[in-house]
């Protein structure tokens, strides 16, 4: 089938979703991500992959911490970094998001980092760039946040080494996460055996069970014998409504406590994509303890982030 | 002078209203039709049209099909669409009153049939708004909309949220026998869902639209025609769900009629790929499962009609994010070829296909759509062998946006007759 991310030569010129992408591609992300990470630890931070090269980072939707982990990750491949905050939807009257791609176009973007509020914006995007533009999704509505799954999977190969044995359970709000589902996708073409969702029936979207994975509305259950526990984290808007009565019975049934967390295997990792609701969704005392990688996957974010901005801008050069 | 006498010659006469499928010539005089396989004593042709290898069938009556006139001049105008129709075969064209202002007033629809009038291609028979403004609050004065020329009462998409009103609607368009055409949906069901709720739509994180939307309003309107024994058309059914209710109300005898457009008989969810915004809808495209359901039903008489749900949509509305891409196709050069594709694949002959879009929706519109001696000369005459490509040039309506872009077709229409006239020859 033919694929948007790809050129004739099956290599990335875009990371739209982590969906349908291969193997080789997802470890070739993680490895380039590798040496950047080791070339951090020797004292070497700047590159020149990206030098000349102008990085627009185009977020409809709010973000500052994700803003700047591509800001940063472009900044140590020496681009030109040009961050553009359209909060205005493309719906209301003025510019389309179309519109506005081809004006940057004419400024001369070679990469657009794009965040939106809608699901299938970065696909929209990539179908209407100029050849030689890549396009990363930096989150588009529900579906798919790859570089986030990206750096979940660097993690998880970090501690765990291999995922063809383990267990990872994801947990929460998947029915609005982009990130549950391009983890998801990540890890099944990753080999991982076995990827269960836990949820209250309100916040699992249907059909899940597609996707390849099993799923579980207790916690207690789903969590036992786990080695990866990735959190998910709650929007303020779905606290309280028609998807759930309140944030205390959501932490009591599917918050992360110590005492959940014991179900897992003993060498577990927690993971969580930031930010987090202390209380709602976790328990400090995971949160802060020894088994949470969050801070982690912080910092491999930039260089998982470097990896695929150079990875789609050296494809897209070799056109 | 105007051409009273017309005989079509060699022609295969596709009959729907009578059943049959046969070699004859046909004889048209005045706007009727004045003798089948003979001419009567003393007719002289003034023209003469060769249908060799042609079928001729009664013109095609469009259940759904939006002319955007008024208010949405830029996206569609009569002239452009009414040539649509009759290149498409379309000789009657039922159009819903969701226009700007919508026709919830005699005065807006006598306005819009003398400007179709104007344009003297296709006939029109506008569909009256059922509430003022189609606000689901006040019903509209029904009986002078239809002294207006108004065929049935509507919301268009709009639902009515509150059920005393439809209630109240149903109870004073059964006073006067008037039909009402709705499309069932529960609004709050469907909130901001854009997709099929099902495996894909997940997959692709779009909002959905889950099928009991679709058979709680069904389930409603039935309770209601109960109560008020109004006469309800079912406007584009979208679930296999809601196919087996309107079979059941069917057989306990409720004056329930439905349609289906085309869109839905040939495509389906996971046809969306990409977020591909052709494919956005409403209803949505649903499993195939659903589609399936929707052909068995078509075969089996549940589903009444196959209408073009024409909603010609500019670009602007459409290269945008799929969720914020404005819904629907161009459908009335599509409604003959894809009728065709349809009666192909589920292996139903000529005569069957083409009742649903011919003598069927002509009853309720009141009139006879057949091949008889004394039937309306309004005639399709076109070649079912003769492929041709969808592409932005080949279509005449304005509305160049439809997921069949680029796909070849069977069936292409080479002669329209309405009131006895060409109005249409390629």
């Amino acid at each position: 089938m033919y694929n948007p991310q790809l050129n004739q030569q099956g290599e990335l010129i875009h990371l739209l979703t982590t969906e349908g992408l291969p193997r080789r591609i997802l470890n070739q992300v993680l490895d380039r991500a590798a040496e950047f990470v080791a070339q951090g630890a020797e004292g070497n931070k700047k590159f020149n992959h990206l030098a000349g090269r102008s990085v627009f980072n185009l977020f409809f939707e709010n973000s500052t911490r994700t803003r700047t982990t591509f800001e940063i990750a472009a900044k140590r491949l020496s681009a030109d970094v040009i961050n553009l905050n359209i909060q205005a939807s493309s719906t209301a009257k003025g510019e389309t998001l179309l519109d506005t791609i081809h004006n940057l176009e004419a400024m001369g973007a070679d990469l657009f980092v794009v965040r939106h509020a809608q699901s299938g914006a970065a696909h929209l995007i990539a179908e209407h760039v100029q050849p030689g533009i890549a396009v990363v999704n930096a989150g588009d509505g529900r579906h798919a946040h790859p570089t986030q799954a990206l750096l979940d999977m660097y993690t998880i190969r970090h501690y765990k080494g291999d995922f063809t044995n383990l267990r990872v359970a994801i947990v929460g709000d998947i029915l609005h996460s982009r990130v549950a589902r391009s983890q998801i996708h990540a890890l099944t073409t990753l080999g991982c055996p076995e990827v269960r969702v836990i949820a209250p029936k309100t916040l699992l979207p249907t059909g899940i069970e597609s996707l390849g994975v099993h799923v579980h509305h207790d916690m207690r259950e789903g969590l036992k014998d786990v080695d990866v526990v990735a959190m998910l984290r709650l929007q303020n808007e779905r606290m309280s409504g028609a998807y759930l009565p309140s944030t205390q019975e959501y932490f009591k049934h599917y918050g992360l406590t110590p005492e959940k967390l014991a179900l897992a295997r003993p060498d577990a990792i927690v993971m969580h994509p930031g930010p987090m609701n202390r209380g709602v969704e976790i328990d400090s005392a995971v949160a802060d303890g020894d088994r949470a990688v969050i801070l982690p996957q912080v910092t491999f974010g930039i260089a998982v982030r470097m990896a695929v901005m150079n990875i789609v801008a050296e494809n897209q050069a070799r056109r | 002078m105007a051409i009273k006498n017309i005989a079509i010659l060699n022609g295969r006469l596709v009959d729907p209203l009578a059943g049959t499928d046969r070699l004859a010539d046909l004889f048209l005089s005045e706007g009727r039709i004045v003798g089948v396989g003979q001419a009567p004593a003393g007719f002289v042709a003034e023209d003469t049209l060769d249908a060799s290898g042609l079928v001729v069938c009664p013109g095609l009556v469009d259940l759904a099909a939006r002319l955007r006139e008024p208010g949405f001049e830029y996206k569609a105008t009569l002239p452009t669409e009414m040539a649509a129709a009759v290149a498409g075969g379309v000789t009657s064209i039922v159009c819903p009153p969701d226009t700007d202002p919508p026709l919830d007033e005699p005065g807006l629809v006598t306005m819009l049939r003398q400007r179709a009038k104007a344009h003297d291609l296709a006939r029109l028979y506008p569909v009256g708004a059922l509430t003022a403004g189609l606000k689901g609050r006040e019903i509209t004065e029904m009986a002078q909309l239809r002294e207006a020329g108004c065929v049935a009462f509507s919301q268009g998409d709009v639902p009515i949220a509150d059920l005393q009103v439809l209630y109240r609607a149903m109870q004073y368009a059964a006073t006067f026998d008037f039909s009402l055409r709705l499309r069932p949906e529960e609004a709050s069901l469907v909130n901001d869902g854009v997709a099929h709720d099902g495996e894909y739509a997940s997959r692709l994180g779009l909002t959905g639209i889950p099928v009991v939307a679709e058979t709680i309003a069904i389930a409603q309107i039935v309770q209601l025609m109960h109560a008020t024994g109004c006469r309800v058309h079912l406007a584009r059914l979208s679930s296999g769900e809601g196919v087996a209710m309107v079979r059941a109300a069917k057989r306990d005898g409720l004056p329930l009629t439905c349609d289906v457009d085309i869109n839905h008989i040939h495509l389906t969810d996971v046809d969306i790929g990409y977020f591909n915004s052709q494919y956005r809808f409403d209803p949505p495209l649903r499993s195939g499962r659903d589609r399936d359901a929707i052909v068995a039903g078509l075969v089996d008489g549940t589903i009444d009609a196959i209408c073009s749900d024409h909603s010609p949509v500019d670009d602007d509305g459409k290269l945008v994010p799929f969720a914020e891409a404005e819904r629907g196709a161009t459908g009335l050069e599509l409604l003959l070829p894809l009728t065709l594709a349809w009666a192909e694949r589920a292996g139903v002959a000529l005569p069957q296909a083409l009742a649903k879009v011919t003598c069927v929706p002509a009853t309720f519109l009141g009139f006879q759509a057949g091949l008889a001696v004394g039937n309306r000369a309004d005639l399709t005459l076109f070649d079912p062998e003769a492929t041709w490509r969808v592409t932005p040039e080949t279509l005449r309506s304005q509305g160049k946006n439809t997921p069949f872009l680029g796909h070849e077709l069977k069936g292409r229409v080479r002669h329209t007759l309405v009131k006895g006239k060409r109005v249409f020859s390629a």
